[in-house]
């Protein structure tokens, strides 16, 4: 008995030390930092885009006023592509899980995951190759003699889209895979037995059943799509600006280092919004 | 009378309805049929077509992206013999800087970030540590905050404590390396942490109690019993730790310094400016690479994969 106790109160003290390198480094190099941005985001612009006295609500006043356009865009691209990575990942999840062998179920998830290894980098990269002024699709359209000047598809919120959802489409694929597999194909039987048709039995039974897969997969496409900033810069140019752009900008030249934070702040929320719906609806119920 | 005439006429209307019904459910089965096939390879078509375009394009003899007008290797030699976009910058000693940085940032964030992950991740397995579902939140965060929170706040925050050295101690410092490395752990601890704990909640607690019954110490224990275990799980987060490092692009972008481009960088400052042959024959070779690195972590986890010891 007494030995136990030893152990259990050495225990405690060993698992804080052995806890506390990475605590201190996350508290000072992750924790610290965001509590910084965020009192930054109250105060004045100051000489040369810095953060001075006194505190001030204006920088929040100028994101939801001047910039809400680019919120409001970057909000709607970001719900888009979630919908789109939806309706396109849902049917490709159910594919591959209805494969006969092991085999062709592990190869046709594996044809998913494996473009999504590669340098996001270069898969934005491929959709300039595309949709450039002088881009496969422009050209094969002009010597097709379709149009007799190049379309304007690269740089606009067409081509975010359509990055983003080449970039995140796996993420939304992988959770609703899992729900799936584990989900028994003899409901639908069931189901159609009692006279329910296809559509009956996939929004009465499939769907709700998968519904912590589809959550899961929205969430994932959701949070890093509205905190873009490589596709959107490389694809979007002007017209496809989103919020992550704009807080870079502000960092970069004559920025606004407390609006940026704002604008940091702001985003955070939008993303901590997106967990709470999660926590709330998207978690296994036992 | 009449009622009776409504009740037929109802009847009628119902059974046409059933007929309607039946149909229309057959005209959305086939439909959804379609759909359900049609979907999933334009998904897959979707999926491939860019890249392989980009390597097919990397091998054409013609600068525009246009017919296919034979087969070349000049863009993959121009690589490594002088400017492959539109600036000086992008020469290929530049390159090969950018690259090494790279290695250098990966390799010690990648210690650093595998060791503190295990850590908190035993201590968080094996120990009651005050606040765990406090702490639980926190490794998290970095996995979920959008990466440019995290580099922006980063950055200022290094700013921030830079100006207060040079004002109080007339300290010059400026970000580089080691700006880069201490990002690269911030987020890297918590991906190693959340691999080796799932590895360590496979493992059967009882081999420790075992090993410990059996006049073990807990450092012999944990050198012979519980490291070798899980071993797999450190491995395969040191790998995801380094894949990550090495491709980030965001939180390098924000707290690098001058002279220490990494190959993100490079590459990014490259594809923004340009759309060369060149650069379709680089980044066919980081495909290649990113391949290679992928099917030989495949392989490693596979040889460990065999778990006798685990909790059935």
């Amino acid at each position: 008995m007494a030995a136990r106790v030893t152990t259990r109160s050495e225990h405690k003290a060993g698992g804080i030390l052995l806890a506390l390198p990475a605590l201190l480094w996350l508290g000072l190099f992750f924790l610290l930092p965001l509590i910084i941005v965020l009192i930054i985001s109250l105060m004045s612009r100051g000489s040369g885009g810095s953060a001075v006295l006194p505190f001030t609500f204006d920088q929040y006043t100028r994101v939801f006023d001047t910039f809400w356009i680019v919120l409001q865009r970057s909000i709607l691209v970001a719900l888009l592509t979630t919908a789109i990575c939806l309706v396109a990942g849902y049917p490709l999840a159910y594919f591959i899980t209805r494969r006969k062998t092991a085999f062709g179920r592990q190869f046709a998830l594996f044809l998913v995951i494996l473009p999504f290894w590669t340098n996001f980098l270069i898969r934005t990269y491929a959709w300039r190759v595309i949709l450039g002024r002088e881009g496969l699709v422009n050209n094969a359209l002009l010597n097709a003699g379709l149009i007799t000047e190049p379309l304007t598809l690269l740089n606009t919120e067409f081509a975010v889209v359509l990055g983003l959802v080449y970039g995140f489409l796996p993420f939304m694929v992988l959770p609703i895979y899992a729900s799936l597999s584990r989900f028994d194909h003899r409901y639908i039987e069931a189901a159609n037995d009692l006279g329910a048709n296809d559509v009956t039995s996939f929004w009465r039974i499939m769907l709700p059943l998968t519904m912590p897969g589809v959550i899961a997969g929205c969430i994932l496409v959701f949070i890093p799509a509205i905190g873009t900033f490589v596709t959107s810069d490389l694809l979007g140019g002007t017209r496809g600006l989103m919020i992550g752009n704009l807080i870079q900008n502000q960092y970069s030249g004559n920025g606004n280092m407390p609006l940026g934070a704002a604008l940091s702040v702001v985003m955070m929320m939008v993303v901590v919004v997106a967990l709470l719906f999660y926590a709330r609806f998207g978690e296994e119920k036992k | 009378m009449g009622n009776s005439v409504i009740t037929r006429s109802a009847v009628d209307s119902a059974a046409i309805a059933g007929v309607e019904n039946v149909r229309f459910g057959m005209v959305v089965r086939s439909v959804g049929k379609a759909g359900l096939l049609a979907t999933p390879l334009t998904a897959y078509f979707f999926l491939w077509a860019p890249i392989l375009l980009l390597v097919l394009f990397s091998f054409n003899d013609s600068r525009a992206v246009d017919m296919w007008r034979g087969f070349t290797l000049r863009w993959y030699t121009n690589i490594f013999s002088g400017v492959m976009g539109t600036e000086a910058r992008f020469s290929t000693e530049l390159m090969m800087q950018a690259l090494s940085n790279t290695l250098l940032v990966g390799l010690v964030s990648t210690l650093i970030a595998t060791t503190l992950g295990t850590m908190i991740a035993l201590s968080l397995a094996r120990s009651n540590l005050p606040g765990k579902r406090i702490i639980d939140g926190l490794m998290f965060l970095p996995v979920v905050i959008p990466e440019i929170t995290q580099g922006v706040s980063l950055a200022i925050f290094f700013k921030i404590v830079f100006d207060f050295l040079d004002s109080s101690t007339g300290m010059r410092a400026a970000p580089g390396f080691g700006t880069i490395i201490i990002g690269h752990v911030a987020f890297n601890i918590s991906y190693v942490a959340i691999v080796v704990r799932a590895r360590l909640a496979n493992m059967n607690p009882r081999l420790e109690e075992a090993a410990n019954d059996l006049g073990a110490n807990t450092w012999q224990t944990f050198r012979r019993i519980t490291l070798p275990l899980i071993m797999p799980g450190i491995v395969a987060g040191g790998l995801l730790a380094l894949t990550l490092s090495m491709d980030d692009l965001v939180i390098t972008f924000f707290n690098a310094g001058v002279g220490t481009t990494t190959l993100p960088m490079f590459v990014y400052g490259l594809i923004k400016t340009a759309v060369t042959p060149e650069v379709n024959a680089l980044s066919t070779l980081m495909l290649v690479f990113s391949t290679i690195v992928v099917g030989v972590s495949l392989m490693l986890q596979n040889r460990y994969t065999e778990r006798p010891y685990t909790r059935q």
